[in-house]
């Protein structure tokens, strides 16, 4: 039983939801990321959006600087396992827990090989704005913990 | 009476004593049939909606190779000419680049289409630290003249024609192929090809972009008139619609913003002190098809006549050639689901009906297993099927553009042509192309659009099959492509190599000299590039000094 996304606003008020949605690496292609963006602050969320070109020492600065809860990283050039491991390693070294959220064309085989990295959640295309929201308000309540 | 008259009369006749009465007792599906424009579409189309509108078939149609190129571009169309089979490719090294455009030629595609890695896209060599993660991922890595040698070892440049998806490095990469073709004593007057060259609609949708617009602007320009003296046969850019399309944009809102970037591109090569017909017959455009099959048919339809309105009567071109809008197709990827993969290829049939009853002048059709990573031998050689199916078996190149003349479609390119000059009015009111990108103004126009199509989509009023509606439990079983990561060590081995190897006071003697070239605004950069690229300069090297020339370009952030 999913709630709507203004119901799940409503009951979680005490959640800290600021997050931040970036592309990483070079790959220019921002549709999911921005309509992500966008979707998340209509549900609620106050959103830092970072944009294009983004090195994962740039997400994980930005993150830290702006004490977002949860961070998610839109992919479509294939370099995903690289990037989003260079992404959690530089989280760790800096001392944070802040879940990561990955999505893009991830093929089937590496959306396992991701979670193993320590992300959250892996979002394909076609999923649900609601589910969006769902996912990153899931992981705003267990971030930092 | 009017035969008009007489058939208004009759058609409300119709409405009230046989269509009324049918839908009180069996209602239509929906209230409102509604295309992805946004456009109201009747039940049914008659004259009334184009004589009766005062339609005219002279002026509005024509005929096909003749103002205003309506029905198409040629005489004859596919009957003389079928359209090219080129599927867009390149991934990891040149080798693996190389295999596959033999293969691909081996199963019949008709021209090739280069697709090159991000690091060459931006400027970046493969061992640039930025480059790291991306070396040969989505298309192939190119470096520097020797690489684009490997790629097109045992391929005749002179008998196959080759399209180029490179925009920010577009000179670099063109320097490349005339260089290679020159040594094995190809004249660069008879090579045939496109580059995309397209600088500004990657400041509003594709993002790969390196200097601020204007510089950039200077760049496209540079290649441009070089192409119209020294290359004759290239297509010298590909104004883009398909990126709009991707990112968001709607039908008109595609052929608009391609458009009014093509007028910014004419306006700077007239500013440079050419005649209109010197260049334009070189211009070529790019544009997605979508499976809403006869919106899209009208889109193209549309777009043709538009462009022959702008250059005769905007530009006063005189040359036919200059007001021929000749254009590539891709069948749309935001349209491919990772679920039910294979569905994907009835609809990029779909797709790829549209572009070919819209007179495409080549084409790519999407594999079925994109939407989950680069397509296998098997799948492309089943895109590559789609085409030949179109072509061989479905006798739909018989006689030019056979929907000609369809109420409705004629009814719908009116409309997609009339919203399209809305937005190019707008953009003129804001003082050009240009202008309008720094306002963000197409950028806001796709996100906003974007952003209102996913919601119809989880409305339910856009069903997708496999995604909101028709959706099944299923377990990913599908082959899939992936780059072998030693890729990115054999290039910086060869990379290596070539530096130890080549000229290093010559390099440094041309990158000095496109430096100064860079700096002055009264010349063209096109033959000091090429020179750099024919020593051996790499295209790290040769973008790094027009960097820092010419700064690099911060978006502002619009979603």
């Amino acid at each position: 039983m999913s709630l709507s996304v203004s119901e799940a606003v409503t009951q979680t008020k005490s959640v800290r939801r600021k997050v931040l949605v970036s592309k990483l690496g070079l790959d220019g292609h921002d549709r999911g990321a921005k309509v992500i963006a966008r979707a998340l602050r209509d549900a609620g969320f106050e959103v830092v959006y970072l944009g294009v070109h983004k090195t994962p020492e740039d997400v994980a600065e930005a993150a830290v600087e702006e004490d977002v809860a949860a961070i998610g990283v839109s992919i479509l050039s294939g370099s995903h396992l690289e990037l989003v491991n260079d992404l959690l390693k530089l989280l760790r070294e800096r001392g944070v827990n802040i879940p990561v959220i990955v999505g893009g064309i991830i093929p089937p085989e590496d959306v396992g090989e991701l979670k193993k990295l320590g992300v959250f959640e892996v979002l394909t295309p076609g999923t649900p704005l609601k589910k969006v929201a769902e996912v990153f308000e899931r992981a705003c309540e267990v971030s930092g913990t | 009476m009017t035969d008009l008259e007489k058939l208004r009369e009759k058609f409300s006749e119709w409405v009230n004593e046989v269509l009324q009465p049918t839908i009180k007792k069996a209602p239509e599906a929906k209230p409102r049939f509604l295309s992805e424009e946004g456009l109201e579409i009747k039940g049914l189309y008659t004259p009334l909606d184009t004589e009766g509108a005062g339609w005219d078939y002279l002026s509005k149609l024509g005929f096909p190779g003749a103002y205003p190129f309506t029905r198409g571009v040629y005489p004859t169309m596919y009957r003389g000419r079928a359209w090219t089979i080129r599927q867009y490719a390149g991934f990891g090294s040149a080798e693996d680049t190389n295999s596959r455009y033999k293969y691909l030629l081996s199963i019949g595609q008709t021209g090739l289409s280069m697709a090159f890695d991000l690091p060459t896209q931006l400027g970046l060599d493969p061992d640039d630290k930025l480059a790291w993660y991306e070396v040969g991922k989505v298309g192939v890595s190119m470096p520097s003249v020797n690489e684009m040698d490997l790629v097109f070892q045992d391929i005749p440049m002179d008998k196959i024609s080759t399209s180029m998806t490179i925009n920010a490095t577009a000179i670099e990469i063109l320097s490349m192929y005339v260089a290679v073709a020159e040594s094995r004593g190809i004249s660069r007057s008879l090579l045939r090809g496109t580059v995309q060259n397209d600088i500004l609609k990657e400041y509003i949708a594709r993002n790969n972009y390196i200097y601020p617009p204007r510089p950039s602007m200077r760049y496209a320009t540079d290649l441009i008139i070089y192409a119209a003296k020294n290359i004759p046969k290239w297509n010298s850019i590909s104004i883009s619609g398909y990126h709009f399309e991707e990112a968001g944009a709607t039908p008109a809102m595609e052929i608009a913003f391609t458009l009014a970037d093509a007028i910014e591109y004419v306006n700077w090569v007239l500013e440079r002190g050419m005649n209109v017909d010197e260049f334009a017959g070189q211009l070529s455009f790019f544009f997605a098809a979508r499976t809403n099959l006869f919106e899209q048919i009208a889109k193209f339809r549309a777009a043709r006549r538009m462009w022959a309105k702008i250059m005769r009567d905007r530009f006063n071109a005189k040359d036919p050639r200059s007001m021929m809008l000749r254009f590539h197709t891709q069948t749309a990827g935001v349209l491919l689901t990772a679920q039910q993969p294979l569905v994907n290829l009835i609809r990029t049939t779909l797709q790829a009906l549209a572009a070919v009853l819209g007179g495409t002048q080549s084409l790519h059709v999407n594999s079925y297993d994109e939407a989950l990573s680069l397509p296998t031998e098997e799948s492309v050689k089943l895109s590559v099927r789609v085409q030949q199916v179109l072509l061989y078996e479905s006798g739909v190149i018989d006689t030019v553009d056979p929907l000609g003349g369809s109420y409705y479609i004629e009814w719908l390119t009116d409309q997609i042509e009339e919203r399209a000059w809305k937005i190019i009015d707008e953009i003129d009111r804001l003082g050009g192309m240009i202008k309008a990108i720094e306002l963000g103004y197409p950028q806001r126009e796709i996100a906003r659009a974007a952003y209102e199509w996913q919601l119809r989509v989880e409305r339910g009023e856009v069903p997708i099959i496999g995604v909101n509606t028709l959706v099944e439990e299923e377990t990913p079983n599908i082959k899939i492509l992936k780059v072998d990561p030693k890729v990115r060590e054999r290039v910086i081995l060869r990379l290596e190599q070539l530096r130890k190897e080549r000229d290093s006071m010559k390099v440094r003697d041309t990158l000095n000299e496109l430096r100064k070239a860079a700096e002055r605004e009264d010349v063209n950069i096109f033959p000091y590039i090429y020179e750099a690229v024919k020593h051996k300069a790499t295209l790290g090297e040769i973008s790094k000094t027009l960097r820092e020339v010419w700064g690099e370009w911060r978006a502002p952030e619009v979603y």
